[in-house]
């Protein structure tokens, strides 16, 4: 018999039973979310199947994070009706100012070898914490909440080998980038995406989130990285202390498909409009303005994003007809880029910092693009309207480039700015 | 299970769920949100579309998020089925739940044109093109999910799994 690969060992050890691809299981559900945009949809099916309580509130969490805080009065009712759902029903909420539901998941409630399910797509995000983690709609998640179960096929797997050391300041996102771009926007579909290698095993959780939360860019069901020494020392100062097993594939697992990247030979690489696969290298772009420069979400939001960030733009300004914005992707980062000098110094440099959440990456507020403009970001996505605007242009890249380019006022290779 | 016959609305690969429903309609109820579907690419979409319609799309139909809203406008503009060479894996999910035959074909987007009339059978997968007087051969669906479609999406299929108690 064959080795397992990641999926198939967390959800072998979650169904209590030797999985392998295809089979079609039910199994546990530990983690259950979602955020504004959906929740009422979920509240709402669950109404239509009759059940009025969660399966376990306290594995329930409901955020509000795609427009927050609100901007507008429809908006303001649906987060009244969450909070209020909530504490009648005793599951978790995260309100206003709190963070991205990614981020908060992360940071106090995702465990390996569990299955976490979401109401947003980049739910994989969690499988670099080694967590089975997708991203369903509202009537799954529906059921999730009532019965505290799901059905899954068990997905084969897409082994993704990354050795060789990054330079700095290529960074995870351009691992992330290079992989789709080549492997394209459907070259994942229904599959596990699983990370591994001498590379990612030097990533810090921050890099190996970066990498797990693209998955769904190229149709991954998840994205796992393995669970080390890291991991468990992530979750030990984040309140989960205890044990967990240590995570990695078998020599003999099944691949159905593999790709092997070079990190030491990447350079920064950039997504241009509108498909998250239409990848090439920062320094093929040629000259090309940029009116709006974002920095945050649950792909690089993180203190270790605004870290480079920080280095780049110290003591420099941000081109005049450009703006920087960026966004903490929870309170914590928020706190802690305050505490270290960094948010001070991107505010120097010219940077406009949102309160925690999603902000413009889903394009409801806090800042949409205008007709034509121009927008790099360290978003995920760059589908045509996604920031609020069909007539604009979404540019996707690392935090170091972002930085890089809003000193110009173009697209900018970040090595010449990195020392 | 019925066989489903309806009128061509053709798009191509890649279609994610921001083309299908903008966010920033998200918050209108549905049958409102309908109006916007496919509003980015064609905004004339939800005025021309008749009742019943079969969409037939290329690959990777449904990428992007998760949203849920995107296969209930659809639905509620009356669409009956979706082909397509690929969906990306969320939609496809959602689409069943909802009740919605979805049916991966590679030939169908290249053979059948916009307008065209076309009969599907979700139990075999089986797609005819009456005009052109040929069968396409789709995926077809395991029991499992054709069991959800029949019931009418996922609520009325573990409803009646609760009430019956199988």
């Amino acid at each position: 018999m064959a080795g397992k690969t990641m999926a198939e060992k967390i959800l072998s050890h979650v169904a209590k039973k030797d999985v392998e691809a295809g089979d079609i299981i039910i199994v546990d559900v530990e983690t259950v979310f979602a955020h504004d945009g959906t929740a009422p949809l979920a509240f709402e099916e669950m109404k239509k199947m009759g059940v009025d309580t969660f399966f376990d509130p306290n594995k329930v969490v409901i955020v509000t994070d795609h427009t927050t805080p609100s901007p507008s009065e429809k908006i303001s009712n649906i987060h009244a009706f969450l909070r209020n759902y909530c504490r009648e029903n005793g599951c978790n909420f995260r309100g206003v100012g709190r963070g991205i539901g990614h981020q908060l998941l992360i940071e106090e409630f995702v465990k390996p070898w569990t299955v976490v399910l979401g109401a947003d797509s980049h739910t994989c995000t969690h499988g670099a914490l080694g967590a089975f983690a997708t991203g369903m709609g509202s009537t799954d998640i529906a059921g999730a909440m009532a019965f505290g179960k799901t059905w899954l096929k068990v997905p084969e797997s897409f082994k993704i080998l990354v050795e060789g050391e990054l330079k700095s300041p290529v960074s995870a996102k351009d691992v992330i980038l290079k992989i789709i771009g080549v492997i394209g926007a459907d070259g994942a579909t229904y599959m596990a995406m699983e990370f591994f290698g001498e590379t990612v095993n030097s990533m810090g959780i921050s890099e190996r989130l970066t990498l797990s939360n693209m998955a769904v860019e190229a149709g991954g069901k998840t994205g796992l990285c393995p669970v080390d020494g890291k991991t468990i020392k992530f979750l030990a100062e984040h309140r989960r202390k205890g044990f967990f097993k240590n995570l990695k594939p078998d020599q003999d697992a099944y691949f159905s498909k593999e790709i092997a990247i070079n990190a030491a030979e990447l350079e920064p690489m950039i997504a241009l409009p509108h498909t998250v696969d239409n990848v090439k290298a920062v320094s093929e772009v040629g000259e090309l303005d940029v009116d709006q420069v974002f920095i945050g979400t649950c792909t690089n939001g993180r203190f270790e994003d605004f870290e480079i960030v920080a280095k780049i733009l110290k003591g420099k300004k941000v081109a005049n007809d450009t703006r920087l914005l960026v966004q903490p992707a929870s309170w914590r980062v928020y706190l802690k880029i305050i505490e270290r000098g960094i948010a001070a110094t991107l505010i120097e440099a010219g940077a406009s910092i949102n309160p925690p959440g999603c902000g413009p990456c889903i394009g409801r507020h806090l800042g949409i693009l205008g007709d034509g403009e121009v927008c790099l970001s360290t978003q995920n996505r760059n589908f045509k309207g996604r920031m609020g605007n069909e007539k604009a242009y979404i540019y996707l890249s690392s935090p170091a480039t972002a930085a890089a380019s809003a000193i110009t006022g173009r697209i900018t290779d970040p090595r010449d700015f990195y020392h | 299970m019925a066989v489903i016959h309806g009128k061509v609305w053709k798009f191509g690969d890649n279609i994610d769920t921001d083309i299908i429903i903008p966010a920033r309609y998200l918050i209108l109820p549905i049958e409102e949100a309908k109006e916007k579907a496919m509003e980015p690419i064609r905004p004339s979409f939800s005025k021309e579309f008749e009742k019943s319609g079969i969409i037939i799309a290329g690959r990777n139909f449904g990428c992007g998020s998760s949203r849920e809203q995107a296969p209930a406008v659809l639905r509620a503009l009356g669409v009956s089925a979706i082909v397509a060479k690929t969906f990306a894996r969320i939609f496809f999910r959602n689409t069943i739940n909802l009740g919605i035959p979805a049916i991966e074909c590679k030939e169908a987007c290249d053979k059948i044109e916009e307008g065209e009339e076309i009969e599907i059978e979700p139990e075999t997968g089986k797609i005819k093109l009456l005009k052109q007087a040929i069968t396409l051969q789709g995926s077809k669906l395991p029991p499992f999910l054709l069991e959800i479609i029949k019931d009418g999406g996922l609520i009325p299929h573990l409803k009646k799994r609760l009430i019956i108690g199988v």
